[in-house]
């Protein structure tokens, strides 16, 4: 119930027309019950000589239109009267569809701009683990379920229990006795539905993971041709298609019997409940209980209820994955977001970065960063070095505020980063993550993002800083190629440089570099950091990377272990203490040494 | 990937197209036949049971006696009984039809996709083909199965309906059939314009799933850019534009409707008159009258259906000609006749007997140009020994990686030769080198499994003892064995449960265990910490021992020890020489070289 008081409230705003939507579905049904009703007036009273009663809505009907005589001359006054009422019933009909697609389309729309806007205020942890294919499923296909559920599927179950009652209540005010060998198999109908469709679900469910691994088979096959080719192991990779192939097959198709069964039986039932009504009919039509254009009201009647009653244990067993994938979806919802952000705390920002015994843990307990210290004036430039898992990317991170720390000060120009406004602290700070990502895009737009109302001179300025101008130029459409799928396919090198060009061309007084140059060769990385210097740069810049030559002439080097600021100082400095940095320094500068006696030979 | 973008296909019937696609039920004549046969007798029963209940009312309830009606319901209970096997019989076989050609065609999809040459997936994404062998195979043998069975089934009950009818009565028949003609004409212009709609719906669906994806993937970058409104509003634009799309697409269908149910009508009032008044008249019996209105109830049921089948088949056209196009694309690299006829089929060498390969590698006036136009190689000329250590050094784009891939016969040359221990390699299969060549990614790639099936992954007949040795050569088998359950931990899909590096030491334990004459490195540029590349580094000597190799190199440490040093500068050698002999050029090199240190 809790899921359907969710989808109750996904619904708002658009209450109105979905009644409106469900009062047509009442309508229409109205007009199509009344419709064999007319023609079993004009079978009996009409063609036939059959009495009609002495009052009633038939007589009046009759009457109203000029007497039984006038009408049996002119039956092409039936006729028009079935038109209009198929008119009226193809009115509702008509505002049925439309009034529940504006109101389901609406709810989706909300619901679609809803998640992604959710999506996009997460806390960063969450993408770090986020599964992005399980989340646009969710945000596809599963919201879909519930458009699709209320669009058509709940409108139908509407539709079913208005003509059940109404039916229900006709059938008896004409024929008592027949009307309960009428209704007899219904609820038998239903409840083998149901029942049916509740205990194949396993067997769908089945049939769909096989599915799944057949899917993986041939998305690691085809991401990993390189391998597969390489290893020459065609035949071994067809032989593994080949069993995840015929699971599929084996398994669907033992569900297809599973349908056939059930589809034939229940087929059966409602062919052999229009038979006993036919015959029950006739011989108590034969006996003098019923009139001809009763037992043709009946039988027609019996074709309105049995298929709709068939679906609906498809249809309510439907329902269920509709509540899953509201299920679903909240769970996206429910993920606390960044998106309140209590402080409006937007002071000038300069650039000098103080941190006080800071500590910080993921919630899972993990220690990143233990007692860190350290202090930086505006303008400075920082390294920071430090394997894999020992803090440094989390560091800058907790400046930017993508996550928060427990214990210590993080102050800027001596405000507490904690107490400014996120998105306020964010745009003045240029973050180049290790792995960027460019969006579908021109070249151009991907620059700009961050300021739109850059001009031409200036992206091209950000992008030579960057390294990447002339490589840029070099495409087919220069700034206008698409990036991405649709577009061209950029090394891990040239997204590093539009990233960072994207960034410089904002601005920013702290300027962070989060390995964001891996990917580029030692001599464009060696380009980018005199274009930098060039530029007259004020800003205060820190730098993640392997490359000593990339730290040495930093104004401060910090060496992380484990979580620890285990060195800090300048090249010199750090260089006279035997620690991490003189070590790594060494690995990379015996090289040098190499050269220089290589070269001395 | 432009090649392959979807046009807007042409929506007429193309005949020749479906002949082909029909090709694919050869194997299920059988069924195919047994479902014929079933849907006529469906259509036909269904046709019948009006003339039955007309019999009822005309011989029973009109001249009021009982006398034979229990014979007659026992008729009419085992036909009931013969249509519901009907049914079944009908769903099992098509099911079996269904699943039968989607595994057919996947099954030959996927084995052309081990045929066809890397240019094909080097311009082709992953996810067009994805769709290909996924959807559009499900969509395509649902129409060969449910949309034919459907479609048989209409018009043959249409069909049986108007044949029954003129027989019955045929002037009542002409009234009652009159509004057919403008019911086909509505019916095909609406189809056209909802068809229409929907295309326009389905594109912009899938420009929502691409957002979703932008969105979730580019998360963090927004976050760091605070550009979160600015995509919010761009993504608002996309759904007003869904929400337009679906909702007139819906209109639509629903105005198709009450159209069709109104003709339905107009036949009815016009059969109720004109047969009312031969019932007075004494010429029609009751009988026939209420025959002929269920009758146009039930001619009318199936057209929604069909409409229905059309708009499928149009999509179903669609996605036959992408599968089409996909399993008779030609693999641009293949053995020659010849070499078929010595060695044995393209997947299978079961013939003849092939020399070891030493790993004498030679490229004779090479030339190579991109399907583009794009010439990358001009008379390329290199002779390699057998165990020699080339490293390849240049900037993107220079020609490495098509040097790499033309070795590894990716790619062949456009002009001139390869020859592998004195021979063209055109002469030998393509299965022969593959089986002898290792080739370590940047990136390493690893399939779902253990880490044990992944390293057996480079020689399936490899024992237990043989996976351990190999990753012990390569300084994996610390690691592994500190894992919980070891060699038998799941890697996830496509390894996502390892880290880089370790995923790199495993993809190295997987080459030696090929035991390769000729590897191929494409080295990791992305920063691996200094400590741990130690461990690399050394697994990458190990590996690099006594083989032809190819390495495309970023690491210095990598190209100091290399036997000889290639400097690539837009397809050509412009250095060439051990690392002290090309220090000692002071070009290119010397400058890479030293900017390592650069300012110090």
């Amino acid at each position: 119930m809790q899921n359907a008081r969710l989808l109750w409230n996904y619904m708002k705003g658009n209450r109105l027309l979905y009644l409106g939507a469900i009062v047509s579905v009442g309508f229409a049904t109205i007009f199509t019950v009344i419709n064999p009703l007319v023609l079993k007036v004009t079978i009996d009273s009409l063609i036939g000589d059959q009495p009609l009663a002495d009052s009633g809505w038939e007589l009046n009907l009759i009457n109203a239109m000029g007497g039984r005589g006038f009408l049996a001359q002119r039956l092409w006054i039936v006729g028009l009267l079935l038109i209009v009422l198929t008119l009226g019933r193809g009115l509702f009909l008509f505002l049925r569809g439309k009034w529940s697609a504006e109101a389901a389309e609406m709810i989706a729309k909300n619901m679609r701009e809803k998640l992604y806007g959710h999506l996009q205020h997460l806390y960063y942890n969450y993408y770090v683990t986020a599964n992005t294919g399980d989340i646009i499923q969710r945000c596809t296909s599963d919201l879909d379920t519930i458009r699709r559920f209320l669009a058509i599927q709940f409108v139908e179950i509407g539709r079913s229990v208005f003509m059940l009652s109404l039916v229900a209540y006709v059938m008896f005010s004409l024929h008592v006795k027949m009307a309960l060998v009428a209704m007899a198999v219904i609820p038998i109908i239903f409840a083998f539905g149901l029942i049916f469709f509740l205990k194949v679900k396993k067997a769908f469910r089945f049939s769909d993971e096989a599915e799944g691994r057949l899917s993986t088979v041939l998305q690691e096959n085809l991401t990993g041709v390189r391998v597969v080719k390489a290893f020459a192991r065609q035949s071994h990779e067809m032989e593994k298609f080949e069993q995840k192939n015929r699971e599929y097959r084996d398994l669907t198709y033992r569900l297809i019997k599973l349908l056939a069964g059930y589809w034939s039986l229940s087929d059966f039932l409602c062919l052999l409940q229009i038979a006993v009504v036919l015959f029950l009919g006739v011989y108590w039509t034969v006996q003098g209980s019923l009139t001809l254009g009763t037992l043709f009201v009946f039988i027609t009647y019996e074709g309105f209820l049995l298929w709709p009653v068939r679906q609906m244990g498809r249809i309510l067993t439907d329902m269920g994955q509709s509540f899953v994938a509201v299920e679903r979806i909240e769970e996206i919802l429910q993920q606390p977001s960044e998106q309140a952000d209590p402080s409006q705390f937007r002071p000038e920002i300069k650039g000098n970065i103080s941190f006080r015994n800071v500590n910080f843990q993921y919630e899972d307990g993990t220690e990143v960063l233990k007692d860190i210290t350290f202090t930086i004036k505006a303008g400075q430039t920082i390294a920071i070095l430090g394997a894999t898992g020992s803090g440094k990317s989390s560091l800058v991170h907790l400046l930017a505020r993508l996550y928060d720390y427990q214990r210590g000060s993080i102050t800027i120009d001596g405000n507490e980063v904690r107490s400014i406004n996120k998105k306020w602290l964010r745009k003045h700070i240029g973050l180049v993550l290790q792995e960027p990502f460019l969006f579908a895009k021109t070249i151009s737009d991907n620059i700009s993002l961050a300021r739109l109302e850059s001009e031409e001179r200036e992206i091209y300025a950000a992008a030579s800083d960057a390294a990447i101008h002339n490589v840029i130029l070099d495409f087919d459409q220069g700034y206008d190629t698409l990036v991405g799928e649709r577009g061209v396919s950029l090394s891990g090198g040239q997204k590093q440089r539009v990233a960072i060009a994207r960034t410089l061309i904002r601005e920013c007084p702290i300027l962070i570099f989060d390995d964001s140059l891996s990917a580029v060769d030692t001599e464009t990385d060696a380009a980018i950091r005199r274009a930098l210097a060039q530029r007259g740069n004020q800003a205060t810049t820190i730098i993640i990377s392997h490359r000593v030559a990339t730290l040495a002439h930093a104004d401060l080097i910090l060496v992380l272990e484990e979580g620890r600021l285990v060195e800090q100082g300048t090249h010199q400095e750090l260089l006279h203490k035997s620690g991490i940095y003189s070590r790594v320094w060494a690995i990379q500068n015996s090289l040098e040494d190499e050269l220089n006696y290589e070269l001395s030979i | 990937m432009k090649t392959h973008q979807e046009q807007s296909f042409d929506s007429k019937f193309d005949w020749k197209l479906w002949k082909d696609i029909l090709g694919f039920t050869v194997n299920y004549k059988r069924e195919m036949a047994i479902l014929a046969v079933i849907m006529l007798l469906v259509g036909g029963i269904d046709a019948i049971f009006p003339i039955l209940t007309r019999h009822v009312i005309d011989n029973f309830v009109i001249p009021q006696k009982l006398e034979g009606l229990s014979t007659f319901g026992l008729y009419y209970g085992l036909l009931v009984i013969i249509q519901a096997v009907n049914i079944w019989l009908l769903i099992t076989f098509a099911g079996k039809v269904e699943m039968g050609i989607g595994y057919d065609i996947r099954k030959l999809g996927f084995r052309r996709l081990q045929e066809l040459s890397l240019s094909y997936y080097d311009r082709t994404a992953v996810g067009w083909l994805m769709a290909r062998m996924t959807s559009d195979i499900r969509r395509l043998s649902s129409i060969i199965s449910w949309g034919l069975v459907d479609l048989v089934w209409g018009v043959t009950m249409m069909l049986f309906i108007v044949v029954i009818m003129v027989s019955i009565n045929w002037r009542l028949a002409l009234i009652a059939l009159s509004v057919v003609p403008p019911l086909v004409v509505i019916s095909l212009y609406f189809q056209k314009k909802i068809l229409h709609s929907y295309r326009n719906v389905r594109k912009t669906n899938s420009r929502i799933t691409g957002a979703f994806n932008e969105g979730i993937m580019g998360a963090q970058t927004s976050k760091t850019l605070v550009r979160e409104a600015e995509n919010l509003n761009e993504f608002t634009k996309l759904t007003g534009e869904m929400r337009y799309t679906s909702v007139r697409a819906a209109i639509l269908s629903s105005l198709f409707l009450p159209i069709v149910l109104t003709l339905s009508s107009i036949g009815t009032a016009l059969v109720l008159w004109s047969g009312g008044n031969g019932v007075m008249m004494g010429v029609i019996t009751y009988g026939t009258v209420v025959a002929f209105i269920s009758y146009i109830v039930r001619f009318f049921e199936p057209v929604r259906e069909l409409a229905r089948i059309f708009a499928e088949l149009q999509l179903a056209q669609a996605s036959a000609e992408r599968v089409l196009s996909m399993i008779r694309t030609e693999p641009e690299i293949k053995d020659s006749q010849a070499v078929h006829e010595k060695y044995g089929d393209t997947l299978e060498l079961n013939k003849g007997e092939l020399p070891e390969i030493i790993g004498n590698i030679t490229f004779q006036d090479v030339s190579f140009t991109y399907q583009g136009g794009e010439q990358v190689l001009e008379n390329f000329n290199l002779e390699v020994r057998a165990g020699e250590t080339i490293a390849l050094v240049g900037e993107t784009g220079a020609g490495k990686s098509t040097i790499v891939n033309l070795t590894c016969r990716f790619y062949e040359p456009t002009a001139g030769n390869i020859l592998i221990d004195g021979v063209d390699y055109r002469e030998r299969p393509l299965l022969w080198l593959h089986r002898h060549l290792g080739y370590v990614l940047q990136s390493p790639h690893l399939f779902s499994g253990t880490i044990r099936e992944n390293i057996r992954y480079g020689r399936l007949a490899a024992s237990d003892q043989e996976v351990i040795q190999a990753a012990q050569t390569v300084n994996a088998d610390h690691f592994i064995t500190a894992l919980e359950k070891g060699y038998d931990t799941e890697v996830g899909e496509g390894g996502s449960k390892l880290s880089t590096g370790q995923k790199q030491l495993i993809s190295f334990a997987r080459a030696i265990l090929a035991d390769p004459k000729i590897l191929v490195l494409d080295e990791a540029t992305s920063s691996i910490d200094t400590e741990l590349e130690q461990l690399i580094q050394q697994a990458i000597s190990i590996l690099l021992e006594g083989r032809t190799s190819f390495i495309i190199a970023h690491r210095l440490s990598t190209i100091r020890s290399a036997d000889r040093i290639l400097v690539i500068q837009d397809g050509r050698i412009t250095e060439e020489g051990n690392h002290q002999q090309l220090l000692k050029e002071k070009g290119y090199y010397y400058r890479l070289y030293t900017n390592q240190f650069a300012q110090v």
